[in-house]
């Protein structure tokens, strides 16, 4: 079997597997990352803290590509804003961009995201727009040059599973850039249904953050994103929308 | 001058590494904007704040 590269600007990764580090111990990131077999991790940029609390990126294993995120932008103004600071930090070019204007369902706001997109790929960074599942707003994101679209599957933090499963379909279908599900991702099970649609990867933080055991849900999820690839790849068998058709001979020796 | 948010003193002659030094920030693992504009790291000791300055210091969390 030929081996499945994932291209993300310009870099290659094996893992369509992106992890999230937030809402748990910074202990665990290691494990995680490990199980995960996660090659890209998404971080926060926030004001620093001067107690001596340690630095994130000690704990994350070497190798790893860092995705910030623009988190806490309510405009395109202020996901710049953030985009820079991330890149003076030192971490590469990579960055989520993430606008909310909503705070109870903590959904994107498409157009600020598409104004964000084309200031910050100008300025030379991968962008990866974290957006609601809209086909205009992919292609329009597209145009400005983003390097993959990152629709939810349900908002942020929910673990509700594939809400917006047909509208990310279509973006599957007719959008010419990796499309990355990102948001409300609960279960190993979703992530593997995503994958087999056609996803070209998936984000994930609560659904391991909150799950039982950090680590042990980060190589579940692996192996469902890892299957349904696999699945996508090879091709999935058709569906008979009526009747049957028998698997084993239905050989009539019983009777005559 | 405002730091994060706070205000705070400003001495005379004081550098963006001072600053640093003096708020118990690591320069390492930091970044700097000034005024909204983003200090460079080799700016930190020439670069002197000024009592109306607004600085903000923010470095990487966990996230999603």
């Amino acid at each position: 079997m030929k081996q499945d590269i994932f291209m993300l600007g310009g870099q290659e990764f094996q893992s369509r597997f992106i992890l999230g580090s937030g809402k748990y111990n910074v202990e665990l990131i290691k494990a995680a990352v490990e199980q995960a077999g996660a090659q890209m991790i998404t971080l926060a940029v926030r004001r620093a803290n001067s107690d001596g609390e340690g630095n994130i990126l000690d704990y994350i294993p070497q190798g790893v590509t860092l995705l910030p995120n623009t988190s806490g932008a309510r405009n395109a103004q202020e996901a710049v804003r953030i985009a820079r600071l991330s890149r003076e930090l030192g971490c590469g070019n990579f960055v989520k961009i993430e606008i909310m204007r909503d705070s109870k369902y903590l959904l994107p706001d498409n157009a600020e995201t598409v104004k964000a997109t084309e200031i910050l790929t100008k300025e030379g960074f991968v962008v990866l727009p974290y957006m609601y599942p809209d086909l205009n707003t992919a292609r329009d994101l597209a145009d400005a040059g983003a390097a993959a679209v990152m629709p939810l599957a349900a908002p942020i933090g929910s673990n509700k599973g594939l809400a917006t499963k047909e509208f990310i379909q279509i973006l599957i279908d007719e959008i010419d850039l990796p499309i990355i599900v990102d948001a409300g991702i609960g279960r190993p099970s979703q992530a593997c249904e995503v994958m087999e649609m056609g996803a070209a990867a998936v984000m994930a933080n609560t659904a391991i953050a909150t799950a039982g055991d950090i680590p042990q849900m980060a190589l579940a999820f692996k192996k469902a994103i890892e299957a349904g690839r696999q699945a996508y790849l090879s091709g999935l068998g058709r569906v008979r929308e009526k009747g049957a058709e028998a698997s084993s001979p239905l050989t009539g020796f019983l009777r005559d | 001058m405002k730091i994060n948010g706070v205000q705070k003193e400003c001495p005379a002659n004081f550098t963006v590494a001072a600053m640093l030094n003096r708020e118990g920030f690591a320069r390492e693992g930091v970044a700097v904007e000034l005024n909204m504009e983003i200090v460079a790291k080799d700016a930190y000791d020439t670069t002197v704040l000024k009592e109306e300055d607004v600085v903000e210091v923010v470095s990487f969390m966990g996230g999603g």
